[in-house]
């Protein structure tokens, strides 16, 4: 078990170094393509409301409580979010909500 | 993560100078010290939520610190948690850690040039490209008395010792004090809300989130839960590259909705104007065009991600 935790903690620093140095690979001598240009710009938007929307994809919305608790969480930080624009304000709020609410309801 | 307001950054020569007034004035350390203390507060905090999410999932207390320390990508940490305490393969592991962090490959893309001077140091500033640190690295400009590479070898190891602090101490006291940590890990959902908050502050075209929104439903039907990431990702990507033509036609002239400096301070937050999510909204205002306005990217959020 040790050994597999190990193994997991060395594929992740290589694929993190990976995706940190691959422009430094690859692009340090040509441009990339304008494409590039237009994704960075576009993809951290996108791939946020994915990772939202994919901590949702576990939840079963048939059985009580519905997955309110989550859906208030989250409700709960983004609008702590918008309001403060404090980070860990918004973090700890939702999550505290969402620890209260999965406990009473 | 705590760094997400590029215009209230401390200004590292004033700051330094007042903390430190002795030897240490003048080392890039100093400067490096005062721009970092957002980063300060933001990572202990949450390196300490994962030490103890990850003790709580039921996994020794060390692996949180080695984690901090090799890994350094937040989100990617916690998502591990989940997947090792339920089974999951290594090779999934790495491929959901690769699908997570790409976005970081778009930070190096405006690093090229400043790291290029960076000599020997350059491998560890790649490495601890963080969204934070990418974010301060981008807004804070180096104090004129310090070398510019060591001032952001610094700024990154300190933000880096900050992160792992912060998980080694969560994880050695969850593991002293074991206590109820359920739904602890709500924590990384409402991470990604306030980053997805973020970005709404930085693009606010509607049409990147309903391409995502839509590439979830399609891909929660066809994949179902278990491959969902992977699946969506890919068809966002692709939904992205359908609509480059009607993203990046000349949109009206006028001046964009807030610049980029100015979308920055928390009283501008109270006046958030509904934001991309809101179709209507943001059609009434003269759409940025956005080349210049939006870059660069996600700017300090998106970090550990």
């Amino acid at each position: 078990m040790i050994a597999k935790m190990l193994f997991v903690v060395a594929a992740m620093t290589a694929v993190t170094f990976f995706t940190r140095a691959a422009p430094f690979l690859f692009f340090a001598r040509k441009k990339p393509p304008a494409v590039f240009d237009y994704l960075q710009r576009y993809i951290p938007p996108a791939i946020m409301v994915i990772l939202v929307l994919g901590s949702f994809k576990d939840i079963d919305f048939a059985a009580s409580p519905h997955g309110l608790p989550a859906i208030a969480g989250a409700l709960v930080t983004a609008g702590l979010h918008f309001w403060r624009r404090n980070v860990l304000v918004s973090i700890t709020g939702g999550t505290a909500l969402y620890m209260l609410l999965i406990r009473i309801l | 993560m705590s760094s997400f307001r590029p215009t209230d950054r401390p200004r590292p020569d004033d700051n330094a100078r007042g903390l430190f007034q002795g030897r240490l004035s003048g080392h890039p350390i100093a400067a490096a010290f005062a721009a970092s203390v957002p980063v300060l507060l933001g990572y202990t905090t949450i390196g300490f939520a994962f030490g103890l999410v990850l003790v709580g999932a039921g996994l020794p207390w060390w692996l949180s610190p080695v984690s901090a320390l090799f890994v350094y990508a937040g989100a990617a940490q916690f998502m591990s948690v989940g997947l090792i305490s339920g089974g999951a393969g290594v090779f999934e592991i790495a491929l959901l850690t690769l699908v997570m962090n790409a976005r970081h490959a778009v930070y190096g893309l405006s690093m090229l040039d400043r790291f290029s001077r960076s000599g020997k140091l350059k491998p560890y500033l790649v490495f601890g490209l963080t969204d934070e640190t990418y974010g301060l690295l981008t807004t804070v400009k180096p104090p004129e008395s310090c070398d510019e590479s060591r001032f952001y070898f610094w700024l990154t190891a300190l933000d880096q010792s900050y992160w792992v602090i912060g998980c080694a101490a969560g994880a050695l006291f969850g593991a002293a004090l074991p206590f109820d940590t359920k739904g602890l890990d709500f924590a990384l959902t409402a991470l990604f809300v306030v980053l997805l908050v973020e970005q709404t502050k930085v693009v606010s075209r509607f049409e990147p989130y309903a391409i995502a929104a839509t590439a979830s439903a399609v891909a929660f039907v066809l994949a179902g839960p278990r491959n969902f990431l992977l699946v969506a990702i890919s068809i966002a990507i692709g939904g992205l590259i359908l609509f480059r033509g009607r993203m990046e036609r000349v949109t009206p002239p006028g001046p964009p909705p807030h610049a980029p400096e100015a979308a920055g301070g928390p009283l501008q937050a109270q006046h958030a104007d509904g934001g991309p999510l809101d179709a209507t909204t943001s059609r009434t205002q003269p759409p940025k065009s956005s080349a210049a306005a939006e870059v660069p990217p996600a700017a300090p959020t998106g970090g550990l991600r």
